[in-house]
């Protein structure tokens, strides 16, 4: 059943995986996102549905653990913060090779290095643009509410068993530790055992005798086949940049100065669009909803439709705003905005950087 | 009198042998002399022989067994270096009624994979830990390893292993029979028929563990040769791992249902 609660950010991720029909869970902790491990321990899913949950000895075990069940057919699932994330890049690197599904989130802190425990947006980079060796790419879905902390964990899993590849949910400190009302999802039960061998005829379950072996490796020592395998590998993610690109526009049907963020960035700009309004100035907001794939094809066609110039506003020095730079391609006037190290910016600070960088700049 | 042609010879009632159907017929990519086909082949023979290949997921490593998966023929995942146990740890805690082991050799399993050796160990997975401690990395090309001996000679170490320079080697085999969540621990060789057959003994005993639900990780370490990376020929190689390797790395049961020895 659907039910309205209070929660957390990180506590509803977790509620959202034993919902989703998840397998397992495997994680470490590191702040800000510690309570999505402590809900699902408190709340037993291993009783509840079966899933399982296990606290490894490092985020690298943990991703590996990942590797290993994903490989095997189940829908599996870890998140951690920043430092945690970079731990689990090798692992990533590896899913992405042997295309497996997985769902990960990253509950994003100041960086570089051990940074600060504060609410940052940092890692678009990392996100969008490997953090792992080699030519891959995943699905980046980046939540700005409570809410869709818990629906991004259905539609990621989704998304990561349609096209075989990681999925990751990229928080923040914000978004993690806000309490905001949530309406969870109905629960969808787990697959059976003879459901997995059904549909996902690559899953390493056993050889059943009479059919070929399975294998899950992302390695080929004949170039030539692992030249092959990238290319399939970039035809995925074509098709992932033309099907799966989501946004929402906020006022920008009349707008001139369009916020582009995500996040709790974007919760932050909403509320600049209101006090720009409010003195006249007739602003948008650009939100991201998928960060990989980069909605740049909408991007650029509002371009040429009156608009005087893009604000990026993300918690970093200036990493989303190059994908903006790309997408509107020299049209239109683009600025950044940001606090970072783990400070949060006010709507305010926003509004003004508005006014001074791209109104009066 | 006719001559015995090799046609008169290949006739089905004087077959004596042959190879596990859980070999592919792919050519070892191992050097000649090297112990892993052995290890691989008498690993296969105990899955066949316990009839367990429909249940068992193998997990091959970084290192020369990285390609064990074209010769296995069951259903395979290839970790990252030294990750072996924690993807086996994944495959085993969702499908628990499932056969999961590891292939691994010393540098995956005692250095960059230590963490994840002693802590599947410690936790107890139950699945079986297949170890080959040939003292050097040999795909790489014969650098040092966390089971070189002191005093041995390989590219990193070309003067020999200096212990106070480069550490010591790492006894990963005693260091995990001390913990409570290893249920079956033994060092065996496969350099002579004699020892085969033990090695083969020790892996069924092993799989049957993990069958049977026994609780904790079962163990295997197989001291091995590596002529190539130790620059001899195969025969001596296995005379010298006869009078260097087996005194440092002894040869035998450690623990067995559960209790050290």
């Amino acid at each position: 059943m659907s039910e309205l609660k209070l929660m957390k950010g990180n506590e509803a991720l977790a509620e959202a995986a034993i919902r989703a029909g998840a397998d397992a869970y495997f994680g470490y902790p590191i702040t800000p996102q510690s309570e999505v491990i402590e809900y699902l321990m408190a709340e037993k899913p291993f009783d509840r549905t079966g899933m399982v949950v296990l606290q490894a000895e490092s985020e690298i075990a943990a991703i590996n653990m990942v590797y290993g069940a994903a490989g095997a057919g189940k829908k599996v699932m870890t998140s951690s913060s920043s430092p945690g994330i970079s731990l689990k890049q090798e692992g990533i690197s590896y899913i992405a090779g042997a295309e497996l599904p997985c769902l990960y989130a990253n509950v994003v802190r100041g960086g570089p290095g051990l940074g600060t425990i504060q609410p940052s947006q940092a890692d678009y980079f990392q996100s969008t643009k490997g953090g792992g060796h080699g030519d891959y790419r995943q699905i980046v879905l980046a939540p700005a509410s409570v809410q869709e902390m818990a629906d991004f964990v259905r539609d990621g899993f989704d998304l990561a068993f349609k096209y075989r590849i990681p999925v990751l949910i990229l928080s923040d400190g914000v978004i993690g530790q806000m309490m905001e009302k949530v309406d969870l999802f109905d629960p969808i039960p787990r697959l059976t055992d003879d459901e997995i061998n059904e549909k996902y005829p690559w899953a390493t379950t056993g050889k059943k005798s009479g059919t070929e072996r399975r294998i899950i490796t992302s390695l080929d020592l004949d170039s030539h086949k692992m030249e092959e395998h990238n290319h399939k590998l970039q035809a995925k993610y074509k098709e992932i940049t033309e099907k799966e690109v989501r946004y929402e526009l906020i006022d920008c049907d009349d707008a001139e100065y369009i916020f582009v963020a995500y996040g709790s960035s974007a919760r932050i700009a909403q509320k600049a669009v209101k006090l720009a309004r409010a003195k006249g100035i007739k602003a948008g907001l650009f939100r991201l909803i998928t960060l990989f794939p980069f909605p740049s094809v909408k991007m650029f066609e509002m371009c040429g439709k009156g608009i005087k110039g893009f604000l990026a506003v993300e918690m970093s020095a200036g990493q989303m705003v190059e994908d903006v730079r790309l997408a509107v391609k020299g049209c239109s006037k683009v600025e950044h905005y940001g606090r970072y190290g783990g400070i949060v910016h006010t709507p305010e600070e926003v509004l003004e950087a508005l006014e001074q960088k791209i109104i009066g700049g | 009198m006719a001559e015995i042609t090799l046609e008169d010879i290949i006739k089905p009632e004087n077959l004596v042998y042959t190879k596990t159907k859980l070999m592919t017929d792919k050519v070892l990519s191992y050097c000649p002399g090297c112990g892993h086909g052995t290890a691989h082949r008498i690993t296969m023979e105990v899955i066949e022989e316990l009839g367990l290949e429909e249940q068992t997921i193998g997990v091959a490593p970084v290192g020369c067994s990285v390609l064990a998966y074209e010769f296995m023929n069951i259903d395979m995942q290839q970790a990252a270096h030294g990750r072996a146990p924690a993807v086996a740890t994944g495959i085993k805690r969702v499908w628990p009624k499932k056969i999961v082991f590891t292939y691994q050799g010393d540098g995956d399993l005692a250095a960059i994979g230590t963490n994840e050796t002693i802590h599947a160990c410690n936790r107890g997975e139950n699945i079986v830990i297949i170890f080959i401690n040939n003292g050097i990395y040999g795909m790489t090309g014969g650098q040092m390893a966390p089971t070189t001996l002191p005093g041995m000679k390989s590219s990193t170490s070309p003067f020999g292993r200096d212990v106070q320079t480069m550490g010591n080697p790492l006894k990963a085999t005693e260091l995990v029979a001390q913990l409570p969540g290893t249920y079956f621990v033994t060092r065996q060789s496969v350099h002579t028929p004699g020892n085969v057959r033990k090695t083969k003994k020790a892996i069924k005993k092993a799989f049957e563990n993990q069958r049977d639900g026994k609780p904790g990780v079962s163990f295997v370490e197989i001291v091995s040769n590596c002529n190539s990376g130790w620059k001899m020929t195969p025969r001596d190689s296995n005379v010298w791992m006869e009078e260097n390797m087996f005194p440092f790395y002894p040869l035998g049961d450690i623990k067995v249902d559960g209790q050290l020895l």
